[in-house]
């Protein structure tokens, strides 16, 4: 398990591969489709310092609101494909180190990651208590009234928040491999070529 | 005594349902994930996965709360007396799923869509929405699916004939159609998933059977020989893509296959695939006079 604290280094995020098992300590955000169209039209200039060398987490969390404190009571990762359109300029566009997400994502996301120096980490999907047990605290939350609750942007503190690196800067990712890897059973099965 | 809907009784009932389905998974997925897991190698990604799932699972059945915080889509299948109500049916429901999202067993999860506009507190125009059917019995029998937004996304619909996969209009096509579809799913619709399956109908027929499918249990056994046949014949091969949990690879991509058909227009084959994630929230309930019988 390799320890990382936010904010993050390009070259300790560099150094990651696919496969490596990561504990995250620190401050993330969440933020999934209608965040990710936000920061890609308006370009909002209130969430650059949370995001500079920090990781957006796909993620849609059941929030409880006790008084005015906000906590998490259920937080696993929303699929992230449906952010490839938007994900990889908003990596740069933000200075963000990772997405963390399910599913994986595609050949944009990837050559951004490589380009700008960033990883895409794997949350275990509908394992939502247990990685809601690693939010600490909701530190603030951007768009809330408009959003809503799934699509805000909440800003988190996390500790031993783990994930595997599906994608890494290097080019490789896991996801196309299983991919290609099982393409070929189903041909096989279907009997097409 | 003849059946008696009592509005407030009703409505915590259904409350109850909405927690123990949001929070507590069936003991047949259960058992079927830890099978699972069982099969994968020590130190395995996949195992490693499983056992965050099976953690997840008992810490959300101790803690009470969402096994997922996708919290879904609710489906609602009623069975009722002849002469009771559906409005009034319709009318505790919606109050039980308002106060589900005040108590955070659902997310406010219904969305306007022209506006975007989240109605926070889940419901809204079909939402949640209901299939009533009629039956003999002096007591209303409810079943509720929590449906996710990933596996819905990867759920689909094929026609028959396929050129591309050189499928037919005939069982072998139905089975390549099945095949492909679990193929493009990958790990998008958190895997290992449940696949629901109308062969038939028209476009809306097809799915709704499809959905209805992921109530059986997963070690019931299909009463028509040739679709208990099928199911079994795409357990093995789903199972042989190695796509595993989230798509992590691994030997188990299907928990379960079930399968039902529909007559269909002579121009008309369609082949309707209900994905359901590995979080197959799902429970039931008798309500009658004298007492509720959750399953």
């Amino acid at each position: 398990m390799i320890k990382i604290n936010l904010p993050v280094s390009e070259e300790e995020i560099r150094r990651l591969k696919v496969g490596d098992e990561v504990s995250i300590t620190g401050t993330m955000v969440t933020g999934r489709d209608a965040a990710h169209l936000w920061m890609i039209e308006e370009k909002p200039d209130e969430i650059r310092e949370v995001l500079k060398n920090s990781f957006i987490y796909h993620c849609g969390p059941v929030v409880e609101k006790k008084g005015e404190e906000y906590r998490f009571v259920a937080a696993g990762p929303t699929t992230s494909i449906r952010e490839e359109p938007y994900q990889g300029t908003v990596l740069k566009e933000y200075g963000l180190r990772a997405a963390i997400g399910k599913g994986g994502m595609g050949a944009k996301t990837q050559q951004a990651l490589q380009e700008h120096g960033a990883v895409y980490l794997h949350a275990v999907g509908g394992a939502a208590t247990l990685i809601g047990q690693s939010v600490k605290r909701v530190v603030d939350v951007f768009k809330l009234e408009e959003f809503g609750v799934p699509e805000a942007m909440w800003v988190i503190d996390v500790e031993d928040f783990q994930a595997v690196v599906t994608m890494d800067s290097h080019g490789a990712s896991l996801h196309k491999n299983i991919r290609e890897q099982s393409e070929k059973v189903m041909k096989e099965l279907v009997g097409i070529d | 005594m003849p059946f008696q809907f009592d509005h407030d009784r009703f409505r915590d009932a259904a409350l109850e349902l909405i927690r123990r389905s949001s929070t507590d998974l069936p003991e047949d997925v259960v058992l079927a994930i830890r099978k699972a897991r069982d099969a994968e190698l020590e130190g395995s990604a996949a195992r490693s996965v499983f056992n965050s799932i099976l953690k997840n699972i008992e810490m959300a059945r101790e803690k009470s709360t969402p096994i997922c915080q996708d919290t879904g889509t609710n489906i609602y299948y009623v069975t009722i007396p002849e002469g009771v109500s559906m409005r009034k049916i319709e009318k505790a429901i919606v109050e039980a799923t308002q106060e589900a999202t005040r108590k955070t067993y659902l997310r406010p999860n219904s969305v306007d869509s022209v506006s975007g506009k989240n109605s926070g507190d889940n419901t809204g125009i079909m939402s949640p929405y209901y299939h009533f059917e009629e039956w003999d019995e002096d007591s209303i029998k409810v079943e509720l699916a929590l449906k996710g937004g990933g596996c819905e996304n990867v759920s689909a619909q094929y026609k028959l004939p396929d050129q591309r996969l050189k499928a037919g209009r005939n069982m072998e096509g139905v089975y390549k159609c099945i095949v492909d579809m679990v193929f493009e799913a990958q790990g998008q619709g958190c895997a290992p998933g449940i696949m629901g399956i109308g062969i038939g109908g028209d476009r809306a027929s097809s799915m709704v059977m499809a959905k209805k499918q992921l109530f059986r249990k997963l070690h019931d056994v299909n009463p028509d020989p040739e679709l208990a046949s099928m199911e079994d014949r795409l357990m093995v091969d789903l199972n042989k893509l190695g796509i595993g949990p989230l798509g992590f690879g691994g030997k188990t991509t299907a928990l379960g296959v079930k399968i039902a058909k529909l007559h269909r227009l002579p121009a008309s084959f369609f082949v309707s695939l209900s994905y359901m994630c590995w979080a197959d929230r799902r429970h039931s309930m008798i309500y009658s006079n004298s007492e509720v019988v959750y399953d």
